[in-house]
């Protein structure tokens, strides 16, 4: 009789997965994460933006932490919980689309350098080297202080200044890679140079990229906040951590509580999102996969 | 070794052409008329115009930048809109407080961070080690900003036992060093951390053990040695960070640095002075990432020899 030999295929995701789940701390700053992002996802259903988060309602300011307000009101009267709520959409979504767009470009950039490697890498990391000399706070202050306040400048400002981070990390991992066999076994296929890059290359150099997104991402958002503490980012009435936090300053000695939930708020986030970049470093390390 | 420094300062020149232009090209992105901001909005357009032609902003873009690089090389950076004096000398007359700032943070950070990460390598899974790695995660997710704004609160307001801002004694410094320090402390810590892990498992680690060595001298002269580099690369690295970071810790604790004068300039469209203020941070963070790759020679011996090789 034959005996059915059943092999059990285990992609790179579940692998990756597997090691990520034990561990806690990692976990941890998942389900944090997840927490954030659905609350941020179903904030309307939370607090109603117009009444609770912008509207104002003199007769309730600066109300400790209580039953009705949780974590009290603001000078305005506006609970501090629904603004935090509503700024969680903020500064996650913009943190979101900056990486976003900075993982674009970069990898695009780092991946020509590194395959192309001669004139151009000198040409495009000379570039990056530049940027990079600039500190990514120093870099997004001026953009935002030259194109004007907006939200769309702050998101321009914060792509600029990590580009170069990706160019880097894909270059590096890319100079690992182009050199291994399914590389040319793909150019001897007759594959193009784009479509090498952006099939075979890239998919390649996922891991270090999804592990320089998180980490970069709570740098964002530190960014962001700093930003609107200093009265060149979002600009209020917009629920932003960093805003509350820049009126919340003026009261701080009678209600530090308005500086405390935000700033606990902007702490959280971060600290879920270097938990989970470290995870998945550590899981990703093929040093560690066993 | 002399090549090796000659190469990286003519790689530096061509960073801070680099910078610059960027910074020459985002001024000039910025909404509105300089001419107009100094004379306000009551002003003529004639006198806007007259105004543009003194200060030479009315002629092409590389014109303009060949000239603040004609003055910048003699040491002449322009006039402040705003105030009038040579920006260079607001420059010096403010840098030094940045710098102390800075410094003081990278000291304490130091100072703090490095013993804090090799205690927790060395009792790995303790109490030490998890009371640490929890104080650097904390420290590495509270916004600088909030930790200035808490220390204000605490040590200025309540306990009255320090300045809450200026910088009119060197205890005025103390709040603001400490706040700016915590970040990089946390990346010292760990960063000392799993780099010591990994020097201690070394087989010239057990080597030193068995010759008898006393195991303070296996930890400082043998691991704590080779675990250096990657850590004098983050003292180099975040020094550059700390330096864009005392524009926040200076906004909060209203100290006269370069980062105060840097956002009231960007805020008053003040050219001269921002492109000046950015340049002199970059250069300064540039030279501190020189600093540390020669220091690597000296703490690394492999490192050395490369460089004489080449």
């Amino acid at each position: 009789m034959k005996t059915k030999q059943t092999y059990k295929k285990r992609s790179q995701f579940s692998a990756v997965w597997r090691r990520l789940k034990k561990n806690k701390l990692a976990m941890l700053g998942l389900v944090i994460l997840t927490a954030m992002i659905l609350i941020a996802v179903c904030a309307d259903l939370l607090a109603d933006y117009d009444t609770a988060v912008i509207g104002q309602n003199m007769a309730e300011r600066l109300q400790g932490p209580s039953g009705s307000h949780w974590f009290g009101t603001d000078q305005f009267g506006r609970d501090v919980l629904a603004r935090i709520i509503h700024g969680s959409r903020l500064s996650l979504s913009l943190s979101i689309i900056a990486m976003t767009v900075a993982v674009a470009i970069g990898s695009c950039i780092g991946a020509v350098a590194g395959y192309y490697g001669g004139r151009v890498d000198d040409v495009l990391m000379r570039l990056m080297d530049i940027l990079l000399a600039i500190p990514p706070m120093l870099m997004s202050i001026s953009i935002v202080a030259a194109l004007g306040q907006s939200m769309v400048n702050l998101l321009i400002a914060l792509a600029i200044a990590y580009v170069p981070v990706f160019a880097r990390v894909i270059r590096s991992t890319i100079l690992s890679i182009k050199g291994q066999e399914f590389v040319e076994a793909a150019r001897a296929c007759g594959t193009g140079n784009a479509r090498i890059i952006l099939r075979h290359i890239i998919p390649n150099a996922i891991g270090p990229i999804i592990v320089e997104a998180t980490l970069t991402m709570g740098a964002a958002i530190l960014i962001i906040s700093s930003l609107s503490f200093m009265g060149l980012g979002i600009q209020p009435p917009a629920p932003e951590w960093g805003t509350m936090l820049y009126e919340g300053r003026d009261v701080i000695r009678n209600d530090p509580y308005l500086v405390i939930f935000p700033g606990a708020a902007i702490a959280l986030a971060v600290m879920s999102l270097n938990l989970l970049g470290d995870g998945l470093r550590d899981a990703l390390d093929p040093r560690l996969k066993n | 070794m002399s090549k090796y420094i000659l190469k990286r300062l003519g790689m530096m020149v061509l960073v801070v052409l680099g910078i610059s232009l960027i910074v020459f090209t985002i001024m000039n992105l910025t909404p509105g008329n300089a001419a107009q901001m100094i004379l306000g909005q009551s002003a003529s357009p004639e006198q806007v115009a007259k105004l543009e032609a003194e200060l030479g902003l009315d002629q092409p873009f590389f014109v303009r930048y060949f000239n603040f690089w004609k003055g910048a090389v003699q040491g002449d950076f322009g006039k402040s809109y705003q105030t009038s004096l040579p920006v260079f000398e607001e420059i010096l007359t403010r840098f030094p407080t940045t710098l102390k700032l800075a410094t003081a943070a990278m000291f304490i950070a130091t100072l703090i961070g490095v013993p804090v990460g090799v205690i927790s390598a060395v009792r790995q899974y303790s109490l030490v080690d998890g009371v640490s790695m929890v104080t650097a995660m904390l420290f590495a997710s509270i916004p600088s900003f909030v930790m200035g704004l808490l220390l204000q609160l605490e040590f200025a307001l309540n306990l009255r036992v320090l300045p809450a801002t200026g910088a009119a004694s060197w205890q005025s410094y103390i709040l603001p060093a400490v706040t700016l320090s915590t970040a990089t402390m946390a990346t010292l810590i760990r960063m000392t951390r799993s780099t010591m892990l990994e020097a201690i498992r070394q087989d010239y680690v057990r080597t030193a053990r068995a010759k008898g060595a006393a195991e303070r001298s296996v930890v400082l002269n043998h691991a704590l040695r080779n675990a250096l580099l990657p850590i004098v690369t983050v003292i180099g690295v975040d020094f550059g960070y700390l330096l864009g970071g005392t524009v926040v810790i200076e906004s909060v604790f209203s100290l006269p640095g370069l980062g105060t004068l840097l956002i009231t300039a960007i805020r008053m469209k003040d050219t001269p002075v921002v492109m000046a203020a950015v340049m002199f941070v970059t250069i300064a963070y540039s030279l501190v990432n020189l600093l540390v790759d020669i220091i690597y020679a000296f703490i690394d011996p492999r490192v050395k020899s490369q460089y004489a090789k080449g």
